[in-house]
């Protein structure tokens, strides 16, 4: 929620805070925000420890759904993830509860959306099990995710502190010894430095690096094999092995590798922190919008919204107008004039004074709610690359350890002093974190892109098959133009007058939610007529029985079809579209409509065909309307008179014949063709965006949005290989040389570090 | 050289006492914004009753 006071818009927690705020402000005491040195303490929303409150039905209202088929559907919180293969694990344990049919974590985001079946399983239940495995877990809601987020990055920074200390502090002891000649430094001194280095050491191993000894014990609990096995398996050895030598006072001591690569791993997860931070915050300015707190308002209710405030549940206007400001679905921040019965939607801003509003749809079931779960199970579906990759880098992190295991062995042989440090060399310097990272980080990156972009992607694959597509088929009412045809003319064909053949086709249209009977609707006066029964055929018309008398609405060959008579050679070659109106003793009228071209589409078309794509345009329209509008845009394949299953046969044969089709459509209408074509993009605006099916949403309903989701795509692909084939060149280049003895423990852990850094770095770039 | 037998155990307690400092430091969140008090020096401040409430 905002508040204009004292000049400046501010977000509060919750109403509790925003009442204090409009008290202070209200003694004239804004200075107090002035002065202040840091923003007070918000209350935690939830008793932490108590899950079982999280059962309770009124308060799961606030982060989960049903779904059809009893199921229950929450967006979870999660907390201590260090890694992708973290997200992983919290799948396979709640996966494995009886009752849970579906689990998707997403390491970036730290969310994870879970389906249980309220009867088997409680979501209580489900926390307790993630939370044994050692990672916190609570449903989501924007106050918790700051407070976790603060936590884990001073955690972060504390074992980096302690890190960087010990690390200078301990070379500091064993650089002496490096530079010292021959019995310069007695016994004792050298054993006092020694076991200096060994207590300074002993904080960075026990706390800085205790992740990866947990993360180690984790996977060998649950039998799996996660990067943090070899690495906690190399300091382990590394640091007792130094300890034994500084005890038993002969050997070598390697505290100071030891101290330094803790540190630099410390300082790459640090920065990997900042950067997943940034990466998901770009997704999260959608639910920042999201009005939480209103826990009280229902359907039916009616509510004031102030001006300047966040509109909090969709609903429509009861004043008589508003101004609104709907940023966050169209990117625009002009304000949008709304009359009195006019849809406004939550989320938006309130740009004028304040309004009624008389409440439709409120928590989950409002548009911005639908378009924040289709990007959660976008995060949370694994596109199939990435599954591939988490399976290859368990076996990989088998292979090193292996590896290590035969250098050790063989270099026994040769030079035996060298061998356990080789051995260490080889398990640090190896990076499987660049392939499981190198994916999921791009992926997350490219989709908060193209949100901010007003291109919301619903599903993982989307991104991939965009960026492969090679031909894309538009959809021409609803898509290419507004869709919102108007009647411009009306002809009567047969003996009934015009007027009554206005109203009998505003009754039937009006029982269909197709662009064209929408602007029937209006065209007369329905409210007399009674439609006794009525079935629609898709692409063709409605049938509908009105006082005893049988009717058709629809295309001219519809129609015509009940009474057998030919149709009227009436505005043969015209280029808006027709409906005619008939009976069983021939069609009594026709209506014409026209429809606008959106504007930009031009060009956006014309970018398309200069990245090489081949461009179709299917229309169910006539084919003088889909010809003229194919000339103005320079599509030049065009098919006309399109039913869906000719639309659906349209895309299949393309697609035997080796392309990838992306399908531009309206996501209602066109459900089943948008299911076969590789990916599917709606238009988003004026439709029920809970119930579009389709891979992605195009919430400004402009097409120039459109083109620049696809070069985002294209984009994003490039990045997914370049960090496959660094990871691959490194890992190639890197183990034989460890295995040759040319790579010292430090090096490894230098190499480490930064190759899973420059992985993260570079998909950090697809934010521009 | 026999000082280093003092210094080197000194330096490791010295060393232990930096690092329960900094830790302090995070905890009472002085890393928390890294930005802000530096752009609050060049911050305009106009207002009389700020310089009241500091009794200046």
């Amino acid at each position: 929620m905002g508040l204009a006071g004292g000049g400046e818009l501010r977000a509060y927690c919750c109403l509790g805070c925003e009442a204090v705020s409009r008290s202070i402000l209200g003694l004239g005491l804004e200075d107090y925000y002035r002065l202040r040195e840091r923003p007070a303490i918000r209350p935690a929303s939830e008793v932490g420890s108590d899950l079982a409150s999280f059962d309770d039905a009124a308060v799961q209202e606030h982060f989960a759904t049903t779904l059809d088929g009893g199921l229950r559907e929450a967006r979870l919180l999660l907390e201590g993830l260090t890694c992708p293969a973290c997200a992983w694990l919290v799948e396979q344990v709640a996966g494995r509860l009886p009752g849970v049919a579906a689990v998707n974590a997403n390491y970036t985001a730290r969310r994870a959306m879970v389906q249980w079946d309220p009867s088997s399983v409680k979501l209580s239940a489900i926390l307790e099990a993630i939370r044994r495995v050692g990672y916190g877990a609570w449903p989501y809601e924007e106050g918790r995710v700051a407070l976790i987020e603060s936590n884990e990055r001073r955690t972060a920074l504390r074992r980096l502190w302690i890190a960087g200390l010990g690390m200078m502090q301990v070379m500091m002891y064993a650089v002496p010894a490096y530079f010292a000649g021959e019995g310069e430094i007695t016994p004792d001194l050298a054993s006092l430095m020694r076991w200096a280095g060994l207590v300074l050491t002993l904080p960075v191993i026990g706390y800085s690096a205790a992740p990866f000894f947990r993360g180690a014990w984790r996977d060998l609990r649950l039998r799996t094999l996660g990067m943090d096995v070899p690495v906690a398996l190399g300091l382990g050895v590394a640091f007792i092995a130094s300890a034994f030598a500084t005890v038993l006072g002969r050997g070598e001591v390697y505290f100071d590798s030891v101290a330094m690569f803790v540190f630099l791993l410390m300082g790459g997860r640090y920065l990997e922190f900042v950067a997943r931070g940034r990466a998901a915050e770009s997704l999260r300015h959608l639910s920042r919008l999201s009005p939480a707190g209103m826990r009280k308002i229902a359907p039916g209710d009616v509510v004031l919204v102030r001006a300047g405030e966040g509109v909090p549940a969709d609903g429509r206007l009861e004043s008589d107008a508003a101004l609104v400001s709907e940023a966050w679905l169209t990117g625009e921040s002009r304000s949008l004039p709304k009359r009195r019965g006019e849809r406004i939607l939550g989320g938006s801003v309130n740009d004028g004074s304040a309004f009624s509003l008389r409440v439709q749809r409120v928590g989950a079931d409002t548009a911005i709610a639908s378009i924040q779960r289709m990007t959660d199970r976008a995060l949370a579906e694994r596109p199939h690359w990435v599954a591939a990759a988490q399976r290859a880098s368990s076996m990989f992190v088998a292979g090193v350890l292996i590896t290590s295991a035969l250098a050790g062995l063989a270099w026994l042989a040769i030079d035996p002093s060298r061998a356990l440090w080789i051995a260490v060399s080889v398990l640090i310097v190896t990076c499987p974190c660049a392939f499981a990272l190198a994916t999921p980080a791009a992926v997350t990156v490219a989709m908060g892109r193209l949100a901010r972009g007003s291109f919301v992607v619903s599903r993982a694959n989307a991104i991939e098959a965009l960026a492969s597509a090679t031909d894309f088929v538009f959809d021409k009412t609803g898509t290419l133009t507004y869709g919102r045809p108007r009647l411009t003319a009306v002809m009567a064909t047969g003996a009934m007058p015009e007027a009554k053949c206005r109203d009998l086709a505003s009754a039937i249209a009006r029982l269909s939610s197709h662009p064209l009977d929408r602007a029937l609707a209006c065209a007369g006066n329905a409210d007399a007529i009674a439609v006794a029964s009525h079935e629609s055929v898709a692409g063709s018309g409605l049938q509908a029985k009105v006082d005893g008398r049988t009717l058709r609405l629809g295309r001219a060959s519809y129609v015509a079809e009940l009474s057998g008579k030919p149709v009227p050679p009436v505005w043969m070659d015209v280029q808006d579209s027709i409906v005619w109106l008939g009976d069983e003793e021939g069609c009594l009228a026709c209506f014409r409509l026209g429809d606008e071209l959106r504007p930009g589409t031009r060009s956006a078309i014309d970018a398309l065909h200069a990245m090489g794509i081949v461009v179709h345009l299917l229309s169910g329209d006539e084919h003088p309307v889909a010809a003229r509008i194919a000339a103005e845009l320079g599509i030049p394949k065009v098919t006309a008179r399109a039913l869906p299953e000719l639309k659906q046969r349209y895309v299949r044969n393309l697609q035997l014949g080796g392309a990838c089709v992306a399908m531009v459509g309206d996501g209602i209408n066109d459900a089943p063709v948008l299911a076969q074509a590789d990916v599917s993009i709606a238009m988003g605006s004026g439709s029920d965006i809970a119930s579009l099916r389709a891979d992605a949403v195009l919430l400004s309903d402009c097409l120039a949005d459109l083109v620049d989701g696809l070069r985002v795509a294209t984009r994003t692909r490039r990045v997914v290989r370049q960090n496959i084939g660094w990871a691959i060149a490194y890992n190639g280049i890197a183990i034989p040389l460890a295995v040759a003895g040319w790579v010292t423990p430090l090096m490894a852990g230098i190499g480490m570090s930064a190759s899973s850094l420059l992985v993260v770095l570079n998909a950090l770039r697809l934010r521009g | 050289m026999d000082i280093l037998f003092l210094l080197v155990p000194l330096s490791v307690v010295l060393a232990i006492a930096i690092g329960a400092a900094f830790w302090r430091a995070i905890d009472t969140g002085q890393f928390d914004d890294l930005e802000g008090p530096a752009l609050r020096i060049v911050a305009d401040d106009d207002s009389n009753a700020a310089s009241r409430i500091r009794g200046g």
